[in-house]
């Protein structure tokens, strides 16, 4: 056991200390952080207000143009070539123009601008030349514009988990897909990627010949195993650190943004914790706020309904038990084989139920409780991804508990099954393996 | 008292036999030589004693008890395919690799210090190996097979990738381990470093042991009765004045001294043949003719192959 606990330490420090684990440690929260920090912070930015002058020679939208948080529209009156000059001087943003056309309602309209102008302002205007222009049409034919405003409604559906007790949990189906999805991604990039370091450890060690002076000291189950435990240290210490810069990196956002402005508000206008929410409460919030706060505080609110002890806790466990069935197939692999090379063969198979999961993630995460999902989730080589998928969900407990089972004994007889190839792989030298060849290993007695 | 003995040794791999019912007796504190022709069945035999791999029948002695998994750490084992990690500092390696003998981290780094200073390698600490040459990567590699003062150290093909002036340390080596009590195991081709070093040896050939024993006993046995005399050369051979009975083998002449190799009867004394020549010529050295291992191993071999083709 001593000397397992000095093969785990060289292969643990031995990556740690290489650069690209930093830099990946220090990249992934960063990527992370920004998904979180990015959309806050441009909400927060762009409070810098655009000027749109408003060259009208229909004179219909006189006034129809409502300035906005973001957009200023200031009507001009004057010739378009003495605008169209004027615009960059006058530091403007935009210079709208709608000309007089032969037909009685205009159908287009030329937007000058210095840059590329952006999408929302072309929509906007799009959206409110089209409406002005519906309801013009809708007037000639005699309807009144005020019944269709009555006509329009929009509807908001609130989500209410109730389970086996009675609480009450407000769920948020679109935030679960996100989640699920980028844990099911994380899962699988994780066990490609410290999986593939084991096979690659084992490879340099018979390539190098280092492996019988090793063996020579230590059983090769040892070995393989300290390899193995080592990785996946490496992996926990990788998830760990990003999970922690992570929400260091958010912290520090929302502390250095939240004196200035929505983020506040929200805050306020939550319940306590913002996890449980009674109708009242929820009416009156509804009513509070306008519909683009609701929708911003309703993302905030849905990201913190999502428990995170849970989320975190069964990421390791599936991560961890995942990559020790993967790991060992990867070992047995790195065995057999004498350079990277001539591992296709053998990479299929082990790598087509990581792939299929991911594919599958799609349709579970439309449905995560249907049959799919659910034997997908249950069979072992497709589990750790697709159960990461359904965990946002919310999965039965004795599902989650086979699931898990299932795992760790498939996981034992992959480790048996590899111990058995790796034994005998890591002595070969210069044979071209075949899966004859393998079983025969199997096989062996020792 | 036998350091390791192996009884009746087979191993069987799937349709090849590896090794069929091979005993050897290594006597402590000797200097054990391993030969035999390539796949003959010699890794497999060091790998079964080193407990890499299980032998599908037969018993293995250490010390007297029959070999337990702890005796491993009382060898070490310098195989023929060797190698370090290229990337990692030597070292941190040496140090990594003393510590999986049983070594605590103090002993090893102590040992370790003693024997870089001795090979000159202290300045070669922090280097990654890939930066080594390849002689001196193999001294680091023989550090830590002896670093932990094994009972048994077994050298497969030691010598391969040193040149001569680091043969002849490393021979030194192997001759002081032997003088503070180790016993060596030695696999090779090199028949030269055999003759040099080796005081028993066992012939493996397709599996089967053909040949064991003492060194000097087995070159009695080869020897055929030649003698080499050289002499004053007199324009003339030296075989007109023998007797039918003896066989001149060969005769050179260089300048003014003469060669010749004589075999002489069954039953008849070096001293007789001494006797005859001094009568003939002016005799400069006398010696017999030993027969080389290399000899021995070519002629046994091939007489082996000669009898299982017959049957």
């Amino acid at each position: 056991m001593n000397k397992t606990r000095i093969i785990i330490q060289r292969e643990y420090l031995s990556r740690v200390k290489k650069k690209s684990f930093l830099i990946m440690t220090i990249l992934g929260p960063i990527l992370m952080a920004s998904i979180w920090v990015i959309p806050l912070y441009l909400a927060n930015t762009s409070n810098e207000k655009k000027v749109i002058q408003i060259l009208d020679e229909t004179g219909i939208f006189n006034k129809k143009f409502k300035s906005t948080a973001e957009l200023t529209f200031v009507p001009v009156s004057m010739e378009i070539e003495t605008a169209k000059n004027g615009l960059s001087s006058s530091g403007n943003y935009a210079l709208l123009f709608i000309p007089k056309t032969q037909l009685n309602v205009p159908t287009s309209a030329i937007l000058y601008s210095s840059g590329q102008p952006s999408i929302d302002v072309k929509s906007h205007i799009k959206e409110v030349m089209q409406r002005e222009i519906e309801s013009l049409k809708l007037e000639t034919s005699g309807v009144d514009p005020e019944i269709l405003k009555s006509i329009k409604t929009n509807i908001n559906i609130n989500t209410i988990k109730i389970d086996e007790n009675g609480a009450e949990t407000k769920s948020f189906t679109e935030v679960s897909m996100v989640v699920g999805i980028f844990a099911g991604i994380l899962i699988y990039m994780f066990i490609f990627m410290f999986g593939a370091q084991v096979m690659r450890g084992i490879i340099e060690e018979k390539t190098s010949r280092i492996i019988e002076v090793i063996i020579s000291s230590v059983r090769p189950f040892q070995l393989m195993m300290g390899k193995i435990v080592g990785i996946a240290l490496v992996g926990l210490t990788q998830f760990l650190l990003w999970v922690i810069l992570t929400f260091s990196i958010v912290t520090v956002f929302q502390l250095s943004m939240a004196g200035e402005t929505k983020l506040a508000k929200t805050d306020q206008m939550f319940s306590p914790q913002g996890k449980i929410l009674n109708a009242e409460k929820l009416k009156e919030f509804s009513e509070k706020t306008t519909e683009k706060d609701n929708m911003e505080f309703q993302i905030i609110e849905a990201i913190s309904t999502i428990n995170y002890g849970v989320m975190v806790g069964s990421f390791i466990f599936f991560f961890l038990a995942g990559y020790l069935l993967y790991a060992a197939l990867f070992a047995a692999i790195g065995s057999a084989v004498d350079s990277e090379a001539d591992t296709q063969q053998f990479m299929l198979p082990v790598t087509i139920p990581l792939i299929l999961s991911i594919v599958m993630a799609q349709f579970v995460i439309t449905n995560p409780d249907g049959p799919v999902a659910f034997w997908f989730s249950i069979i072992p080589l497709t589990s750790p991804v697709i159960m990461m998928v359904r965990i946002p969900f919310g999965v039965p407990f004795w599902e989650l508990f086979l699931s898990m089972s299932l795992l760790v004994v498939t996981f034992l007889g992959a480790t048996w099954m590899a111990a058995k190839i790796y034994r005998t792989g890591i002595l070969m030298y210069g044979k071209k393996v075949n899966y004859a060849e393998l079983w025969k290993w199997l096989r062996y007695k020792q | 008292m036998d350091e390791i003995k192996v009884v009746e040794v087979t191993k069987q791999y799937a349709g090849h036999l590896a090794l069929n019912k091979v005993s050897i007796d290594v006597p402590k504190g000797s200097i054990f030589g391993l030969l035999g022709p390539n796949g003959a069945g010699k890794t497999s035999l060091i790998r079964i004693i080193n407990r890499i791999t299980a032998p599908d029948s037969g018993e293995l002695y250490f010390n007297g008890h029959p070999l337990s998994a702890e005796d491993v750490s009382q060898m070490g084992y310098l195989p023929e395919e060797r190698g370090l990690y290229k990337k990692m500092k030597v070292g941190e390696q040496a140090l990594y690799l003393a510590q999986l003998k049983g070594l605590s981290k103090a002993e090893a780094m102590e040992k370790l210090k003693f024997w870089f200073d001795k090979f000159n390698l202290g300045s070669w600490w922090n280097k990654k190996v890939e930066e080594l040459s390849k002689g001196m990567q193999q001294k680091v590699q023989f550090i830590v097979t002896v670093i932990h003062e094994p009972k048994l150290l077994i050298f497969d093909e030691p010598f391969s990738g040193f040149d001569p002036i680091n043969v002849n340390l490393l021979k030194e080596e192997i001759l002081n381990l032997r003088q503070k009590g180790a016993t060596i195991i030695f696999s090779t081709h090199n028949m030269a470093s055999v003759e040099e070093l080796c005081d028993h040896i066992a012939l493996i050939n397709k599996a089967e042991k053909i040949l064991d024993g003492k060194v000097a006993a087995i070159k009695d046995s080869f020897k055929k009765n030649i003698f080499e005399i050289v002499y004053r050369n007199q324009n003339r051979s030296i075989g007109y004045n023998l007797p039918e009975s003896y066989v001149l083998v060969s005769e050179e002449h260089h300048g003014n001294m003469a060669k010749a190799k004589i075999k002489i009867p069954s039953g008849e004394t070096p001293n007789q043949l001494l006797q005859l020549a001094i009568t003939d010529v002016e005799v400069h050295a006398f010696s017999e003719i030993m027969p080389t291992m290399n000899d021995i191993f070519i002629s046994k071999v091939n007489e082996y192959e000669n009898y299982s083709r017959k049957i």
